[in-house]
């Protein structure tokens, strides 16, 4: 059978530094200091990046393919080439069908339309025909479950609504290729089983899926195939049990943030914190809300330390403090400590609902602030199977978890 | 194998860099036609979300600035109307002048306005401007409506009446309108081509608006340009426009064939190399913003 994508050296390059707005004082400045020879005075960065580089493969009919790779590595720029939404630089490639892409939920909805006007904008903007709407129409409103709200504004939805209406448009459309970057991480978990079961019906149908996810569950659940894709290049294609476990092997589990260069932080400076590590102990680069972590400070001075604290915080996004990890509580650090080294420091489950968490770091040297950084790291709480339920609360809601049982009581009246 | 694989549509789409400047791709426009229709639909709906007027704005808005013409050009710097009744004078001028303004403002913000729409999903961009563009032909045929019962009132009630009339030639008015459309949509596109990397235009583009009315002649008219400006006036498509606008529906104007059929000339050829332009503009637009 003729594949339905084919892609022939697909490389993309970005001009560094001109992502951004652009003046035309800049282009004359530009101009300006060419004439007179001052090349790489300016302020902007010169060079260019290839966002993808080289990139071929072909997709046969009814296939659903995953593409994954690190931040940056050149998925969602592939999508968007795909989707005709920017044109790549060199190299061709051919859809036999009709393409709808999918790279964001509820993409031009109007607040100031109903749900109605929205549903069949929405869709048209996503390549559908009024007729093919109107036909899905009564599907998408009870799968969205708005029946009571269709014909109210879409600026008076709660955020749920308004995501559940925009991805049941998504979900119902039926082009030839549909192009999805990472849009299944909407809504709480139950609305999400659902639209994980929508995708499954979707291939069932026949039809030929691309998809983006950093979520290696729903990649193996859904795709046949996975794409990797590593700083532009494609370096694997294959079976996804065998390409997804390449690719977690070869992510460093352990996250670095380097601190160095700094300069909003507090402390006399005689001691002085150079990166942070992070990462969970049990499950790779991700981490759960049952993950046990493992933190890493490293520090520089120009002398021997005596009496050394080191403090980890851990808060919300609404500044609560949730844990804090104090060496002095604890113990642990040597009484004296080399001018330069790490600490590190590992945790029990952590017990967090999915969500970002924001870290702090502080220094002590005896009782003097040595050094302080708000805001040094933060990482994402992934979901996952915490009562065995699949259902945990959000982070709006509460901040733990905590294991947990219920009954009914037999005596009590 | 158990799956039905869906019947190959015998549709294709080829991605390649650099496609020629030429070419307007009509088949995917056609494709999109449905959306087209329900853009016009929502800028219609959303323009008079929570008004109180609604769609009365519509004749709100050149009403009031026919006054203020009255009131500052005819009455207080004695600007003749050609023998015409002021109010009429300026709201005929306006009618298509209103249009122009309107469109142009609207969609010589295409991209920048855009932006985050069009960094997230794929349509013909020449929608967005089209749509605008038809939008605003309701507003007008609002106005027209309105300049029809002033038109009958100083017809039949005023002795001016028997001053003016409209010629056999206004049933050539969607022409006009036609003519209009293409001036404006070509100017915005080029403007929301250029503002695609320079944002700077964005400022201007209330200023080219404004210095436009003023070379237009809708608050004088054409018979009153000095002889040594008229090529000025003449290098402006508008200007035969408005002019002929106002001869089709009061009998009144200036009209040279030749400085027309330059208008009309122009008008078109503008209108393809605006949209080649913005056809060039769209398909990395995305990467300078």
């Amino acid at each position: 059978m003729r594949p339905i994508i084919e892609l022939h050296g697909i490389s993309k390059k970005y001009r560094l530094g001109q992502i951004g707005s652009t003046t035309i004082r800049d282009s004359v400045e530009r101009a300006w200091h060419r004439i007179r020879g001052l090349n790489g005075q300016r302020k902007v960065p010169r060079g260019d990046f290839w966002a993808l580089r080289d990139v071929s493969f072909t997709i046969q009919p009814a296939e659903i393919v995953g593409i994954i790779g690190q931040n940056g590595a050149g998925k969602s720029t592939l999508l968007k080439i795909l989707s005709r939404i920017t044109e790549p630089t060199c190299g061709s490639a051919l859809l036999r069908g009709r393409a709808a892409s999918l790279l964001e939920v509820g993409t031009g909805f109007h607040p100031d339309l109903s749900g109605r006007d929205n549903i069949f904008l929405n869709g048209a903007m996503l390549g559908m025909r009024t007729r093919e709407i109107r036909e899905k129409f009564d599907e998408i409103v009870a799968f969205a479950e708005v029946e009571d709200f269709i014909d109210t504004p879409v600026k008076r939805y709660s955020s749920g609504m308004y995501v559940r209406l925009a991805f049941a448009v998504a979900a119902h459309l039926e082009p030839e290729i549909l192009l999805v970057d990472e849009v299944l991480a909407v809504g709480d978990a139950a609305f999400q089983k659902k639209c994980l079961g929508k995708m499954g019906d979707v291939a069932r149908q026949g039809r030929t899926v691309l998809l983006v996810s950093h979520n290696m569950a729903s990649i193996l659940a859904l795709c046949g195939r996975v794409l990797l894709l590593k700083a532009g290049v494609l370096l694997r294609n294959g079976p996804t049990q065998e390409v997804v476990r390449e690719y977690l092997k070869s992510t460093s589990s352990q996250e670095i943030v380097t601190l160095d260069q700094r300069q909003d932080r507090n402390g006399d400076g005689s001691v002085r914190m150079t990166s942070f590590g992070m990462e969970s102990v049990d499950s790779g680069h991700l981490i759960h809300s049952t993950s046990r972590m493992r933190f890493s400070v490293a520090y520089k001075s120009d002398r021997p330390l005596k009496h050394m604290r080191f403090l980890i915080t851990i808060y919300d996004y609404t500044n609560t403090g949730i844990y804090l990890f104090d060496s002095d509580a604890v113990g642990g650090i040597p009484e004296v400590l080399p001018p330069a080294g790490a600490v590190s420091c590992t945790t029990d489950p952590i017990n967090l609902t999915p969500g970002r968490c924001y870290i702090n770091l502080a220094l002590f040297r005896g009782t003097a602030l040595a050094d302080h950084i708000e805001q040094a790291a933060t990482f994402d709480v992934e979901p996952d199977e915490f009562y065995r339920t699949g259902r945990v609360p959000p982070r709006d809601w509460v901040l733990c978890l905590l294991k947990h049982q219920w009954s009914y009581d037999e005596n009590a009246q | 194998m158990s799956q039905t694989v869906s019947e190959p549509s015998g549709f294709e789409i080829h991605i390649r860099p650099n496609q020629s400047w030429l070419g307007i791709d009509l088949h995917a426009l056609w494709e999109f036609r449905d959306l087209l229709t329900l853009l016009v639909r929502r800028d219609f709906v959303a323009r008079y979300q929570q008004t109180a007027l609604g769609p009365a704005w519509a004749i709100v808005q050149p009403l009031i600035m026919t006054l203020v013409f009255t009131v500052v050009f005819g009455n207080f710097a004695g600007i003749p109307t050609d023998g015409l009744p002021p109010l009429l004078f300026y709201l005929c001028g306006l009618l298509a002048w209103n249009y122009h303004a309107q469109t142009l403002q609207q969609t010589g913000v295409t991209f920048t306005a855009n932006a985050s729409l069009f960094s997230k999903v794929y349509f013909p961009r020449l929608i967005v401007p089209f749509s605008v563009a038809l939008s605003n032909l309701i507003s007008l045929l609002i106005q027209v409506a309105m300049f029809a019962l002033f038109w009958c009132y100083f017809k039949f009630f005023t002795t001016a009446g028997a001053h003016f009339g409209a010629t056999a030639g206004a049933l050539l008015l969607p022409l006009v309108v036609l003519q209009v459309a293409a001036i404006s949509l070509a100017s915005g596109l080029f403007i929301s081509s250029c503002t695609a990397k320079y944002r700077d235009l964005q400022y201007v583009l209330p200023l080219i608006v404004q210095v436009w009315l003023y070379l237009t002649p809708v608050i004088y008219p054409l018979s009153k340009v000095p002889a040594r400006w008229q090529w000025l006036v003449a290098l402006n498509p508008m200007a035969p426009v408005v002019e002929m606008s106002r001869y089709l529906l009061l009998g009144r104007g200036e009209i040279h064939f030749g400085q027309y059929f330059y208008s009309a000339v122009i008008s078109a050829v503008l209108l393809v190399a605006g949209v080649m332009i913005f056809q060039r503009t769209e398909r990395t637009f995305i990467d300078t913003v």
